[in-house]
């Protein structure tokens, strides 16, 4: 089985993110054009110039012409993905092959999503008519179960693994209240977030992302046309997917301690990137934070710390802004808000604030060690899980 | 044909139970003695059925040729809810399934025919009782579901043969009820008992006569009939010792009472013993029976009283809410969808009756069934594998206090099975604060949710029964 990957032929030269937030006063079509125009902006040049469009939207429309109508895209091949809340990677993940695949010249991924119309809590997906015996479980409760699983596997106390998690919700709002487009831009201390009532197992309302309206936008071109639109392109190093089977809701041994697809989709992407050691070889990681013990253990499936330890790193500070390896810098789907399409886009767009040096100094960090960012997103539940791993760097090899 | 009577029996009383002096401290009216059993807010007399059905059907190996169910409080009309029960339970589909149902008398009249039909017959009876707030029919009524495997001996070896009995027809307005509500009303009192009284008078001393048996000869008398007082004021006109008729530990369950009585009887019977149960509903029923020595070698593996020993108290806010006659604030979230009547029967064998598939290659147990196994082998390499009596053990749970549902918090487990097999499912019966990793549970046939009013019947899980009794 052949993952070959397309290593330095696409590079990212414009990126776009709206504000994420209770956007009351704006449509989704506004949101739309609102990116699509910061992204070209960003690459200098036009809509009605660039080939092909993928667009990203879970639960907010349903096909290209929902994005060819508001930008008035006239002629072009578009079309819509849906990979749960994996969407966003995997319309950009869509629109490099294309690049890559020599079909077009350039192309742009635009994710976006308006959650906050339904008038509902939370992410409440479309009904499917099914024989009525799915889960009725929400996501909050489902990822709740790796707490318990996780003390249990590793012999940790459950109210320190609690502080733990809450410590990681605590630096994301850190990061979060350093950026101007985030929907939650407060700090909060892990001590306070452990008071506050459970909601699901033991997690709080501040261990669960924000759910937002937003959009976010990249255009890639040929790696080699990439210097005519920016002087700073991101080069794209790997591009991973990889979709569950669900067997860990049939398999007994599937314990809950691990996202077997991430671990997957991580060790496919450091293949086609040539990561041996990613833990020193990244500058920074974006990860789907969607709840904080979802953090925790991702921080072991991609390989940057040993099994087990993820907890204990968190209480440490190895992943904190100024930490040996920053983990969600923008303040990840926990402060900076979760548009299901868009969020994949927007992880892309903190690395190409922070790999290009244009990151607020307050959370910029350092590029010393490192220039590539590794971007990971993921759609469903622990046992049932779609996930995506990218890599970009600001240097073709 | 052989000589007809009872193969066996099963009998289920809801885990929840609802305190009279809970409903008089919140009223102000009535007794504060005993209690009434009460379905959960998953259970409808349907499920009841289920529950009551498989109890029965574990403790033969007797294969009913019809499944008769009957309650006043029917899940559907027009669609036979006999069927539900006939699919949970996996029986033949040349099994004819039939409703009996409007009155209570219905129950005894689906009992009486089957002990005169020369096919073995599954008789289900369930209910589910309620009133105004306060009031009589609220505190004095109960929920509860029975199941009689009938047929002769013959057929199956016989725990008690029926010796008879008579038949009393009378009409006369003491209680009704208008389709499409919930509650009986009744006439004065006194009517009832002095229209009841002749009836019993007459019933029981023909059914002496026909039978030919003597009251010496009669150990216990059953009395059943949701007129309490002409019950009560029919124990002096029969020269038999009457057994307590449990309406003080679990109040009266109507369509289920006759059933209840004569399986709670069984729990405890010596062989030899013959028993009476009178019947009051429109008229008066009374039917003897005689153990036999197979009485004490399968009785209810969890007998009544055991049951009513492990209930556990519900709020009276919390049951006035179940029953609807409370709105309670749910959580904003969108209510759930109906299931597709085609998605469904396609999986009937699953949703209905919690059959997984079996890899025949790798052995693996597929939950839910699965064409293709989660480790290779070929596709529709699976055989059926019914799940419904398996134990299961907790791996991890968590408690969902955001999920729609008329139970908050929802307890959701994963459950590994004794045998192969892993479900994330539901809890039911269950206290929240008890619930531990490695804990055991049994399977229970539910309603999840009513949307369209099409009720979405699957499984959940709960505590075993059987431990908790030991706790």
């Amino acid at each position: 089985m052949a993952s070959n990957g397309i290593k330095d032929q696409v590079a990212i030269v414009g990126m776009g993110c709206t504000s994420f937030g209770e956007h009351w006063d704006r449509s989704l079509d506004d949101l739309i054009i609102e990116a699509a125009q910061k992204a070209t902006k960003s690459a200098g040049t036009e809509t009605d110039l660039i080939d092909a469009y993928w667009f990203g939207t879970s639960q907010s429309a349903a096909s290209g012409i929902a994005l060819a109508t508001p930008l008035r895209l006239s002629g072009k091949p578009v079309t819509r993905v849906e990979n749960y809340c994996a969407t966003g990677s995997e319309s950009l993940r869509q629109a490099c092959y294309a690049v890559a695949s020599g079909a077009y010249d350039s192309a742009m991924a635009l994710g976006a999503e308006k959650v906050k119309d339904s008038g509902y809590q939370g992410l409440n997906a479309f009904p499917i008519p099914t024989d009525g015996t799915n889960r009725t479980l929400t996501a909050a409760a489902m990822f709740s179960l790796i707490l318990p699983a996780y003390a249990k596997r590793y012999g940790v106390d459950e109210d320190e693994l609690r502080y733990a998690i809450a410590r990681i919700a605590q630096k994301n709002h850190f990061n979060g209240s350093r950026n101007e487009l985030a929907q939650f831009r407060r700090e909060i201390s892990a001590e306070k977030i452990c008071e506050m009532p459970s909601i699901a197992g033991r997690l709080s309302v501040m261990d669960c992302a924000g759910v937002a309206d937003g959009a976010a936008a990249a255009i890639v071109v040929r790696a080699e046309d990439a210097h005519k639109y920016t002087d700073k392109p991101l080069y794209v190093k790997a591009l991973s997917v990889v979709a569950g089977d669900s067997s860990g809701l049939v398999d007994p041994d599937f314990d809950f301690t691990t996202l077997p697809e991430c671990a997957a989709a991580a060790e496919d992407a450091y293949t086609q990137a040539g990561i041996k050691n990613p833990r020193k070889e990244l500058a920074m990681a974006e990860v789907h934070d969607c709840f904080t013990p979802t953090e925790m253990i991702l921080m072991e499936d991609l390989g940057f710390c040993e099994k087990g330890r993820a907890w204990q790193e968190v209480l440490n500070g190895f992943f904190d802004i100024d930490g040996e390896m920053p983990v969600n810098t923008d303040g990840g789907l926990k402060a900076f808000g979760h548009p299901v399409g868009a969020s994949g886009l927007r992880m892309f767009y903190e690395t190409w604030l922070q790999l290009r040096g244009e990151a607020p100094p307050d959370r910029s960090i350092s590029l010393e060690q490192s220039q590539q960012a590794l971007v990971h997103n993921l759609g469903g539940y622990p046992g049932e899980m779609v996930s995506f791993v990218g890599i970009v760097g600001t240097e073709a090899s | 044909m052989g000589v007809h009577g009872i193969i066996s029996y099963g009998a289920y009383i809801p885990r929840g139970c609802l305190l009279r002096s809970s409903i008089a401290e919140f009223t102000g009216k009535g007794s504060n003695k005993g209690a009434r059993s009460v379905a959960s807010y998953d259970e409808n007399t349907t499920t009841m059925g289920v529950e009551a059905a498989r109890n029965a059907l574990k403790r033969s190996d007797t294969n009913p040729k019809k499944l008769w169910f009957s309650t006043v409080v029917p899940a559907y009309m027009d669609k036979t809810n006999a069927t539900n029960i006939h699919s949970a339970l996996q029986l033949d589909d040349f099994v004819e399934a039939t409703d009996f149902g409007n009155s209570t008398r219905s129950a005894i009249g689906a009992l009486s025919n089957a002990l005169e039909s020369d096919f073995s017959t599954l008789v289900v009876t369930a209910d589910l009782r309620t009133g105004p707030s306060g009031g009589t029919e609220e505190s004095s009524g109960g929920d509860a579901s029975t199941a009689l495997l009938i047929g002769t001996d013959e057929q199956g070896a016989l725990l008690a043969e029926y010796l008879g009995g008579v038949t009393v027809t009378s009409d006369f307005t003491d209680r009704w009820r208008v389709p499409g509500t919930s509650y009986s009303q009744v006439w004065e009192e006194r009517f009832g008992e002095q229209a009841y009284k002749p009836l019993v008078e007459r019933a029981w001393s023909e059914a002496l006569r026909k039978v030919d048996i003597r009251t010496e000869d009669i150990s216990l008398a059953l009395i059943s009939g949701l007129h309490s007082r002409a019950v009560a004021k029919s124990i002096p006109l029969i020269d038999v010792e009457v057994a307590d008729d449990l309406t003080g530990k679990i109040g009266n369950t109507g369509a289920a009472h006759p059933s209840l009585l004569l399986a709670n009887f069984l729990d405890q019977a010596k062989p030899g013993e013959v028993v009476a149960l009178i019947v009051l509903a429109d008229g008066c029923d009374v039917l003897f029976f005689r153990t036999t020595q197979e009485v004490e070698n399968r009785r209810n593996p969890v007998p009544i009283s055991d049951q009513i020993e492990s209930q556990s108290p519900v709020p009276y806010s919390k049951y006035l809410s179940w029953r609807g006659l409370l709105d309670s604030q749910l959580p904003n979230r969108p209510s759930p969808t109906r299931p597709s009547s085609p998605a469904a029967v396609r999986r009937n064998d699953w949703k209905m009756g919690f059959v997984a598939s079996k890899d025949t290659t790798t052995g693996i147990v597929h939950m839910p069934p699965s064409r293709i196994g989660i480790k290779g082998g070929d596709v529709d390499d699976m055989e059926k594998l019914p799940m419904a009596d398996s134990i299961g053990t907790i791996e991890t749970f968590t408690l969902d206090n955001l999920v729609y549902s008329p139970n908050s918090p929802v307890v959701f487990a994963v459950v590994n099975f004794e045998g192969g097999g892993r479900l994330p499912v539901e809890l039911t019966d269950a206290d929240p604060e008890k619930i531990e990793i490695g804990g055991q549970v049994e399977m229970t046939f539910r309603c999840l949710y009513t949307a369209d009013g099409i009720h979405n019947y699957f499984w959940k899980a709960r505590p075993v029964r059987r431990e908790r009794e030991k706790s």
